[in-house]
C-alpha cells in the first residue's frame, strides 16, 4: 500500500468537501442540534412548564411502557432524576448514531459520486494508485472525519447533559459503560455503515444530490431503534449495544465486499 | 526509426453491440508527436483509455513502454501523463493545491515537489495565480494546469486528449507551444483530436480513426500525396493574361478561379500528372507565366478524402 498516495487523496476529498457548504452544514449542525439542543430541550423545557401535571403524568405513563429490564435500571431514582436518566442515557442513545452515519454518508456522497459530477475523477484513474488504494483513500476520508464529529459530540453532550441533569440526579451521567461502547465500538460500525451504504448508492446516482437523498435511508434503522425502546421492545443494555455494533460491523463487511467488486478503474471509467 | 513505445495487435473494444475500438493494429515510435484524427466517438478516447491500463480490451494486445496496460497499470502510469478531455481539474482547490496534491500521487520525491510545483506554475504562466481557485480560471488557464498536472511526474509519454477544444485561438497557440515545447524535451506525445489544422502544426505522423477502425496512418505529407488526387494550383500570370487563360481552360473538367492576388488564378481538380500538360495548353494560348505553384494537400483534403470514402463504402 502506498500511504503516501492514500493520503494525498484524503486531503484532497476533505479540502474539497470543506468548500462544500451542502455537506459542511449538515456535519456541523447535526451534532449541534442532537448534542446540544435536543437534551436542553428535554430538560429545561419540563422544567420551565413545572414540574408537575400533565408533563410528569406522561413522563410516568411513558416510564410504565418501557421493558422490564431498563425499568429496574431506572428503580430507586426521583420520578424527575429517572425521567432525565431515561431521556439522556437512553432514549437519545439511538439518536447518538445518526452522527458517525450521517456524517460518513454526506462525506462519501461528496466523495465518491461528487468526484463523478465534477468531472474530476478521470484525472485521477490515470494515476498510479491502485484501485485498493484509491478506495481506501475514499473510505478513510469519510470514516475518520465521522470518528472524529462523533467523538467530539459526545464530549460536547456529556457536558450538556452532565450540566443539565446535575440538579435533578445529584450526580454525573457520562462517562457511562454504554455510552463508551458506543463511541469506541458502535460509532465506528455506524460510519462504516454510512459510507459502504453510501458505495452502493454511488453506483447508480448521478450527482451529490442524488446520492444524498438516497442515502439519508441509512437512518431509518436509528428510527427503528429509537421506536423499539420507547414502546419497551428493547432497551439500550450492554449487551444490546454490543451486539448492535457487531450487527453493523458485519453489516458494513457485506456492503464492503460487495462495493468493492463495482469499485475498479475500468466499471468506474464505464460509468463516467 | 526508434523502437516503437506503443505496441497494438488487434486491440478491441466493444461497448454493448457497439464496436468503440475496432481491430487496431498500431507502432507509435519513441520521440515522435503521433495525432490520432477522427470523429467525436470515433474511438479515440477509448484507445487511449485502453493504453493506459483503465478500461479492459475485449480481445488484441497492447503494449506501452514495454509493459501490458491491464497487468502493470500502475508501473505504465507512473511513466505516462494523461491529459483528459475536460482539464478534470479540482476547481474548489488552487492550482498549487492540485498540482502539490498530484505530485504526492504520481510519487514525486516530497523534497522536489515544492520546486517541480513552482517551476510549472512559471513555465505555464500560472504563478501570479498559483493560490486562486482553479474554478475562477480561464478556460485557457485551466487548460494550462491540466497540462502542468499531466508533466508533474515528467513522464516519458504523453497523451493529450483533446487539447485545445473549446479554447480560442490565442489559447490555442498557447497550449500548441507548450506542446510542441514538451515535444522538444523528448517525450512521445500522442495527441487525440479532430482539429485537422492542430494535427498538421503539431504531428510527425497521424492515424485517421473512422468508426472505430483506423483507415489511414503516415506522416501528413505521405497521406496527402497517397489519398489525395487532385490537387489546386496556382498559376501567377503576366498582365492581362487571366481573361485569355480562364477562356483557354474552360473546356477543361477542372474548376478555374481568380487568385487571392492580382494576376493569379486557381486551377483544382487536376490531378498532379495533368500539371504539364495544363502549362502547355496556357503557353500555346499565348499566356505569359511567371510562376506555377502547386498547393500541397492539407490533412483536411485528407481527412475528407477519407471520409468521403468512408461514406461511399457505407
Amino acid at each position: 500500500m502506498n500511504w503516501r498516495a492514500i493520503w494525498a487523496i484524503m486531503r484532497k476529498d476533505l479540502r474539497v468537501v470543506l468548500q462544500n457548504k451542502g455537506v459542511v452544514l449538515p456535519i456541523i449542525l447535526l451534532p449541534v442540534i442532537l448534542f446540544v439542543v435536543l437534551p436542553l430541550l428535554v430538560l429545561l423545557l419540563p422544567a420551565a412548564m413545572g414540574s408537575t401535571g400533565a408533563g410528569s403524568n406522561d413522563l410516568q405513563e411513558l416510564l410504565a411502557m418501557v421493558s422490564p429490564g431498563l425499568r429496574a435500571q431506572l428503580e430507586g431514582l426521583e420520578p424527575d432524576a429517572a425521567g432525565a436518566v431515561f431521556f439522556l442515557v437512553y432514549m437519545l442513545a439511538p439518536m447518538f448514531l445518526i452522527v458517525p452515519i450521517m456524517v460518513s454518508n454526506v462525506i462519501a456522497a461528496d466523495s465518491f459520486v461528487g468526484e463523478k459530477e465534477r468531472k474530476t475523477l478521470e484525472a485521477l484513474l490515470y494515476t498510479p494508485t491502485t484501485d485498493g488504494e484509491l478506495l481506501t483513500g475514499k473510505l478513510l476520508s469519510a470514516w475518520l472525519p465521522a470518528l472524529l464529529v462523533s467523538l467530539l459530540g459526545y464530549v460536547l453532550y456529556s457536558v450538556t447533559a452532565n450540566l443539565a441533569a446535575a440538579q435533578l440526579v445529584g450526580k454525573p451521567l457520562f462517562p457511562n459503560l454504554i455510552w463508551s461502547v458506543m463511541v469506541v465500538w458502535v460509532a465506528p460500525a455506524a460510519a462504516a455503515f454510512g459510507l459502504t451504504s453510501m458505495m452502493l448508492v454511488s453506483v447508480r446516482a448521478k450527482t451529490f444530490q442524488d446520492a444524498y437523498q438516497t442515502g439519508s435511508l441509512v437512518v431509518l434503522p436509528v428510527i427503528l431503534l429509537l421506536l423499539g425502546q420507547a414502546v419497551g421492545v428493547i432497551y439500550f443494555s450492554i449487551w444490546l449495544t454490543l451486539g448492535l455494533g457487531l450487527l453493523l460491523w458485519a453489516i458494513s463487511l457485506v456492503l464492503l465486499v460487495y462495493g468493492k467488486r463495482t469499485f475498479h478503474r475500468t466499471e468506474l471509467i464505464a460509468r463516467l | 526509426m526508434p523502437d516503437p513505445i506503443i505496441v497494438t495487435h488487434g486491440l478491441t473494444r466493444r461497448f454493448g453491440d457497439t464496436l468503440a475500438v475496432d481491430d487496431l493494429t498500431l507502432e507509435v515510435h519513441a520521440g515522435e508527436v503521433f495525432g490520432f484524427l477522427g470523429h467525436n466517438g470515433a474511438g479515440k478516447t477509448t484507445t487511449v483509455r485502453l493504453l493506459n491500463g483503465i478500461l479492459t480490451p475485449s480481445a488484441g494486445q497492447a503494449s506501452v513502454l514495454g509493459l501490458d496496460p491491464m497487468a502493470d497499470g500502475p508501473a505504465l502510469r507512473r511513466q505516462s501523463g494523461v491529459l483528459t478531455e475536460t482539464p478534470s481539474l479540482d476547481e474548489r482547490l488552487s492550482a498549487r493545491v492540485n498540482l502539490s496534491l498530484y505530485a504526492d500521487l504520481y510519487g514525486v520525491p516530497k523534497a522536489e515537489v515544492k520546486q517541480r510545483v513552482d517551476a510549472l506554475l512559471a513555465a505555464f504562466d500560472l504563478a501570479e495565480r498559483a493560490d486562486d481557485k482553479a474554478g475562477e480560471y480561464s478556460k485557457g488557464m485551466k487548460q494550462r494546469l491540466a497540462l502542468a498536472r499531466t508533466v508533474i511526474h515528467e513522464p516519458t509519454l504523453l497523451f493529450l486528449d483533446e487539447p485545445t477544444a473549446a479554447l480560442d485561438p490565442v489559447a490555442a497557440r498557447q497550449v500548441h507551444e507548450m506542446i510542441l515545447r514538451t515535444a522538444r524535451e523528448g517525450r512521445t506525445v500522442f495527441i487525440n483530436t479532430h482539429n485537422l489544422v492542430e494535427a498538421q502544426r503539431l504531428c510527425d505522423r497521424v492515424g485517421v480513426m473512422e468508426h472505430g477502425r483506423l483507415v489511414a496512418i503516415g506522416t501528413p505529407h505521405e497521406l496527402a500525396r497517397s489519398l489525395v488526387r487532385n490537387v489546386s494550383v496556382e498559376f501567377e500570370l503576366a498582365p492581362g493574361s487571366v481573361e485569355p487563360a480562364m477562356h483557354a481552360l474552360q473546356a477543361l473538367p477542372i474548376v478555374v478561379n481568380t487568385g487571392q492576388r492580382n494576376g493569379t488564378i486557381v486551377v483544382s481538380g487536376a490531378e498532379r500528372e495533368a500539371i504539364p500538360d495544363l502549362i502547355g495548353l496556357l503557353v500555346n494560348a499565348g499566356v505569359r507565366i511567371y510562376q506555377v505553384t502547386p498547393q500541397e494537400p492539407t490533412l483536411e483534403d485528407v481527412y475528407f478524402a477519407l471520409h468521403s470514402d468512408a461514406e461511399v463504402k457505407q
